[in-house]
């Protein structure tokens, strides 16, 4: 536990185990792993399709809230901009998968196969943060939240104009991933076995977000990730203890550039496969801030959560219908009632728990710990002298 | 020329919208070193008040503004008071984030009202009226607009130059510990501050609202352009606020007007980056703007 307490300043005690597959280390940890996998598999095989529809935008969200998470939450650079290089990604994936064009006119695609096209939407967005970075990170705080702020309208009128790959403001198909004569749009039975879209995007997607959130985790606890921390902690004592703090602040820019990469090839992709280029807009940028926030500031579980909260809630209300009809009348939306949740969550993490839902957590758990031992004293041989209430008694 | 001249009178009328945004962006910043995001929401609010308050409620067009001053203060100086105080002292990343929750709560809320589409705004004059000199057509709003950033300026002046609460707000803003230690007020100072930037934004917002004849729940964005103007006066400038607003609101009306001339070069909508184009320059050549002190916080 040592070096997992050294994780985040933030909060002191930590429950993260600090072996790489650390989850199958403790009990608790085991009964979470398999509890957690049951409850996958159950939902997969039993969910119907509203659910895996809510689970798979949930993880598509959690991989852009993880990227998200690498440069504002691990490495303290705010930025406002993640749908600038969602978009880049999409853009690139739909240049190399999307379907040829067919009439002239149309936006390009070289119908590639998905092993090109999603780690491609990773690297150029990568190239793109690599490019991007020296100009941006030069600036720190506020001024580089309004240079990426400046970043999603100077992409958004990149990916207006650039209608020969974006289809212009109509916007264009995205690929569906497809391997071999397995096509995810329209699904053929796989030995015997007939799955849905939704199915088969869920197949995909639980195994991608796992290794991203588990590479995520273990790249904070390396050296590298280390002096992200450091970065964000306090930069000029990152500098003396020889962190480079520009290589540091590239490095961090370019990982969450390409995650941020893929996450938007998907997020194009999936659910109906086609976007408009104001699909990439402000909004959306700070909806992902609101879910790192409120799941949980450097934290990978965090990110999970709070795409679950941020994006999940309002699907989960619209598809069963949970909102009375009452009031719907009055223009209540779901989407209007979780941004009034998450909006207010926002105020009040920030101002009573500024890492989010996992810090509470976090809190919980050691607080129940500290409990558990007290209890542990109070049965052994002696009271504990520093508490005059056990004297009294 | 008179097509020119249109621009530039349409620019300057925009600038000036931008200018008193980034005035409270400005007071704000100085006297407690908050960036607040939500500058933009006050607008939206405050002219959807005075739009539900003329309309729904038959006020008169000045109670209905009042009351929308009274309320965007208010919500300025509570939120000051019961979330920013606490913030004191913590990491930059925090102090934004949580205006952003404000901004999202702000705007949420006005779209859960059901009433903010094709909402009309409130207004004492026709919305097109205007008169004709020259070939140029001078809209009664954009010379309103223009008279009223002037008054506002010149009131600013003379508040911050010979009042004592302008006094302390100028004491606190160069040194709030000295400051403090001579007796002024600091929870005064940071409660003039945001009541002060949250009525230029109503009056900023009650002027737009009419400029755009019809807005709804996205009035606020407009706000944004307000970063490149402040970047471009410098941040803790208050006259630079007010030149960088009117540049910003030139340039983008004259893109605006020409781009169509250039439009295989340039492509649509031009106007929307221009003003982020000019901020990234100004901040890789003259990081603190045309008036901000050097020693603002920067690389």
């Amino acid at each position: 536990m040592s070096n997992a307490t050294s994780k985040t300043t933030r909060s002191a005690v930590s429950g993260f185990p600090s072996t790489p597959l650390g989850l199958l280390q403790t009990a608790r940890g085991r009964v979470l792993l398999l509890g957690g996998l049951i409850a996958l598999c159950l939902v997969f095989l039993f969910g119907g399709d509203n659910w895996l529809l809510i689970l798979n935008v949930v993880m598509i969200a959690a991989m852009a809230t993880l990227s998200l998470n690498i440069l504002s939450g691990y490495t303290g650079l705010i930025s406002l901009g993640i749908t600038f290089f969602m978009g880049i990604g999409a853009y690139t994936a739909a240049w190399l998968g999307g379907p040829h064009p067919f009439f002239p006119g149309d936006p390009v695609g070289l119908n590639l196969s998905i092993f090109i096209w999603l780690p491609a939407a990773g690297v150029v967005a990568a190239l793109t943060g690599a490019l991007v970075g020296p100009t941006a990170l030069r600036l720190k705080g506020f001024y580089l939240a309004i240079v990426t702020l400046a970043l999603v309208f100077i992409g958004l009128y990149l990916f207006k104009n650039a209608r020969a790959i974006t289809g212009g403001p109509q916007g264009r198909i995205f690929p569906t991933p497809s391997f071999g004569d397995l096509s995810f749009s329209s699904p053929t039975p796989v030995f015997g076995v007939l799955l849905t879209t939704n199915q088969w995007y869920f197949l995909l997607l639980t195994p991608l977000l796992a290794l991203m959130a588990l590479f995520v985790h273990n790249v904070m606890r390396s050296r590298a990730g280390r002096a992200f921390q450091a970065v964000r902690d306090n930069e000029t004592g990152a500098a003396i203890i020889g962190v480079n703090l520009f290589q540091a602040k590239m490095s961090a820019f370019i990982f969450s550039s390409f995650l941020a990469g893929i996450a938007g090839a998907l997020w194009a992709s999936y659910p109906g496969g086609y976007a408009e280029p104001n699909t990439w807009n402000l909004i959306l940028a700070i909806q992902f801030v609101a879910a790192m926030l409120v799941g949980g500031v450097a934290s990978v579980w965090g990110s999970i959560l709070g795409a679950a909260f941020v994006f999940g809630l309002p699907l989960a209300l619209d598809t069963f219908s949970l909102i009375p009809q009452s009031t719907s009348n009055t223009g209540l939306t779901s989407g209007d009632l979780s941004a009034i949740l998450y909006g207010l969550l926002i105020i009040l993490f920030m101002l009573f728990e500024p890492t989010g839902v996992i810090g509470f957590i976090r809190r919980v758990t050691s607080l129940i710990q500290r409990f558990d031992e007290r209890a542990k004293v109070k049965g052994g041989v002696k009271a504990n002298a520093s508490e005059p209430v056990e004297l009294e008694s | 020329m008179a097509y020119f001249i249109q621009l530039a009178f349409a620019g300057l009328a925009q600038g000036c919208i931008y200018a008193l945004v980034a005035l409270g962006f400005t007071i704000i910043f100085k006297s407690s070193g908050v960036i607040n995001f939500a500058q933009g929401e006050f607008l939206l609010v405050g002219a959807f008040i005075a739009s539900v308050a003329t309309f729904e409620w038959g006020l008169n067009f000045f109670l209905a503004v009042f009351i929308a001053l009274l309320i965007t203060v208010l919500i300025g100086v509570l939120f000051e008071r019961f979330a920013l105080r606490y913030m004191i002292g913590r990491p930059a990343f925090a102090i934004i984030m949580i205006t952003i929750g404000l901004d999202i709560l702000l705007r949420t809320g006005v779209v859960m009202t059901g009433k903010a589409n094709e909402r009309p705004p409130a207004t004492p004059y026709g919305i097109a009226s205007g008169v004709n000199y020259g070939g140029v057509h001078f809209g009664e709003n954009a010379l309103w607009t223009i008279l009223v950033t002037l008054i506002c300026c010149v009131a600013l002046y003379i508040f911050f130059r010979y009042t004592r609460y302008g006094l302390a707000m100028r004491a606190a803003a160069i040194d709030q510990e000295a400051a403090l230690a001579m007796g002024v007020n600091i929870r005064l100072v940071y409660a003039l501050a945001w009541g002060i930037a949250a009525a230029v934004a109503t009056i900023a917002g009650i002027f737009l609202a009419i400029n755009v004849t019809t807005f709804d729940s996205t009035l606020g964005s407009i706000a944004l352009f307000a970063f490149p103007a402040i970047i471009l006066g410098g941040l803790d400038s208050i006259p630079g606020a007010v030149v960088g607003g009117v540049v910003i609101g030139l340039v983008q009306l004259l893109t605006q007007g020409y781009e169509s001339h250039i439009a295989n070069f340039v492509g649509i909508g031009f106007d929307t980056i221009t003003p982020y184009l000019l901020m990234i320059i100004i901040l890789l050549v003259r990081p603190y703007g045309l008036f901000g002190t050097r020693k603002v916080e920067r690389v």
